[in-house]
């Protein structure tokens, strides 16, 4: 059955987030055929809209207002709805980012619909549009299907496939003219705390660091790896408490939950707070001088020793390789 | 202040979870307050001791609840209300759970309503927007930090992925609480007495003036399962600097990852 379905594509930082990408092959399978419109919301974004016609959208609708130039659900919500009534689709999906979680579920009631969030993989059953999702922090699993009106679901960056960017693709680019106002809730300030570049989420490879690693300084070290790999630094809840990093660095059941291509693991020990956030990561490896440490048995490779020598032979040997390709 | 908190009694997924018949299997697991929910608690508690008013715990689910709100009372909370649907309602969602919340709370002019900002076991994170919407008021999730000023101004702190954004709102308005929020406090034994008589209300659905069908559930769970278990890999052997070339191959050629 053939269905028309909406995307959120989202911008940061100037650039469009992977998971946009994500979210319109998530679509194309709900789709079954019918119609993946892009809806690019924001203050001057249009310049976006051709890429997401490159990565599979069919045409794209773009929502351009100065109330617009940082998110509101207030704000958002009312572009949105203002595109649903227009398009009349039979799904959406956006991704499951700080912006989507905050904005699918004031979405659904305006819809009367039901929401899945947090997807890892979607597909045709039966009949259905079967989603999967963690539960119990990624200690289990459940598939889900929509019963009853629109089927709207959130999907977990780096988990869906994005499709293959093709720049023959061709599609149309429209704008929407909405009214954005009676804001209730204002953004007056941003305050940048991570660092620029791979956000944790959204990381191909993430460089974590625990107690082990003693100190703020001890990071640096875990940096310069995940430079040269192009990834994300992370760390465990042990690491916040003692003040090593910032708490939006951390990975674990409370905390960021990621699945990364590659997990370095260094000095975690890899209490169940930690693995709850991390273990379904493709690739884990564990440098630990504790060669009982629980991490060890969650890891594809495992390096006993001090990460303090191992880390920065790591950063070594993984440059050579990047000189010799 | 009339502030309200949206409390669920969550299994506490630093146990093992395995399965029978389908369900995750709750027999003798330990169950607690959303860990999330307990920081919308503490907050709750801070607010009204500095403004004044009175905090109540409101929570969906069944009679074991008690448990908790007792626990949320003992820490601070004035009054506490179990909503048990269970008797009612077969199949729950999201949806279910916000209509009821909502329903509740339409005619109880709240001030400020707290909320975690996701339950660790369901890990939507869908209900307290839901809530704030069908109440027609604004949100903020995710906070890290809440101000209130005389006459109902409200300066927030909001996690966006590791940023904070600063935001302006009022009253009245619904919060979600994330980590750092605060440190909540553990129930003292003079307070956990004291919860002991501390009123705590239990209402169905038929007391909501709701049926079945206002809040029919619109998802539903086809199956449960566990993820595929976890093999202990291959620990490295001999000198760290050839350990340390054995990874970098293995991460290209076997794991194809770099």
């Amino acid at each position: 059955m053939a269905r028309k379905v909406l995307t959120l594509a989202e911008v940061r930082d100037g650039s469009l987030r992977n998971v946009s990408f994500e979210a319109i092959a998530a679509a194309k399978t709900i789709a079954e055929g019918g119609e993946v419109v892009s809806v690019l919301v924001g203050d001057q974004v249009q310049a976006h809209a051709n890429e997401l016609i490159f990565r599979g959208a069919d045409r794209v609708v773009v929502v351009e207002h100065p109330n617009l130039k940082f998110y509101t659900s207030d704000g958002y919500s009312q572009a949105l709805k203002a595109v649903i009534d227009k398009e009349q689709p039979e799904g959406i999906v956006f991704g499951h980012t700080a912006l989507g979680k905050d904005l699918s579920p004031k979405l659904a009631i305006k819809l009367d619909a039901g929401l899945v969030s947090d997807v890892i993989a979607v597909e045709e059953a039966g009949g259905n549009i079967v989603f999967t999702r963690p539960i119990y922090s990624g200690k289990a699993f459940e598939k889900k299907i929509v019963t009853n009106g629109i089927i709207f679901a959130t999907v977990r960056p780096n988990n869906i496939a994005p499709l293959e960017r093709d720049e023959s693709r061709s599609g149309s680019v429209e704008a929407l003219a909405v009214e954005i106002k009676d804001l209730r809730a204002i953004v007056k300030e941003v305050v940048r705390k991570t660092a620029e570049g791979v956000d944790l989420t959204e990381a191909k490879v993430i460089v974590a660091g625990g107690r082990g690693v003693k100190s703020a300084e001890g990071f640096k070290p875990l940096q310069e790896l995940a430079e040269v790999l192009g990834g994300a630094v992370g760390a465990s809840r042990g690491a916040c408490d003692a003040g090593y990093c910032d708490y939006s660095l951390q990975i674990g059941q409370t905390g960021k939950v990621v699945t990364p291509d590659l997990y370095i693991a260094c000095g975690i020990s890899g209490a169940i707070q930690h693995l709850a956030g991390m273990s379904n990561s493709k690739v884990i490896v564990a440098i630990n001088k504790d060669p009982e440490a629980n991490i060890f048995k969650v890891a594809d490779y495992g390096i006993v020793g001090d990460l303090f020598e191992v880390v920065p032979l790591l950063t070594e040997e993984f440059k050579k390789l990047k000189v010799h390709s | 202040m009339n502030i309200f908190v949206l409390m669920k009694r969550t299994f506490d997924t630093e146990e093992k979870i395995s399965i029978v018949n389908g369900k995750i299997n709750e027999e003798g697991a330990e169950f607690i307050i959303n860990p999330y929910d307990e920081y919308a608690i503490e907050e709750a508690i801070q607010v009204r001791d500095k403004h004044g008013g009175e905090v109540t715990v409101v929570t969906v689910g069944s009679e074991e609840a008690e448990k908790e709100l007792r626990t949320a009372l003992a820490m601070g909370c004035d009054k506490a209300v179990l909503i048990n649907i269970d008797d009612d309602v077969e199949e729950q969602d999201q949806y279910t759970t916000a209509k009821v919340l909502a329903e509740y709370l339409k005619d109880k002019n709240p001030d400020l309503i707290l909320a975690g900002n996701v339950a660790i076991d369901g890990g939507s994170g869908q209900v307290g927007p839901r809530v704030a919407e069908l109440l027609g008021i604004p949100y903020v999730t995710t906070i890290t930090k809440l101000d209130i000023a005389d006459g109902g101004n409200v300066t927030v702190v909001r996690d966006v992925e590791g940023d904070e954004e600063i935001i302006e709102t009022s009253l009245p308005l619904l919060v979600t609480a994330q980590q750092g929020l605060n440190e909540p406090r553990y129930p003292s034994l003079p307070g956990i007495m004291k919860a002991k008589k501390k009123p705590l209300d239990e209402l169905e659905l038929d007391d909501l003036d709701l049926d079945e069908e206002d809040v029919e559930a619109k998802t539903k769970t086809i199956e449960v399962f566990l993820p595929p278990k976890r093999e202990a890999g291959k620990i490295l052997q001999g000198e760290i600097t050839d350990q340390v070339k054995e990874l970098v191959q293995l991460l290209r050629s076997e794991a194809k990852v770099v």
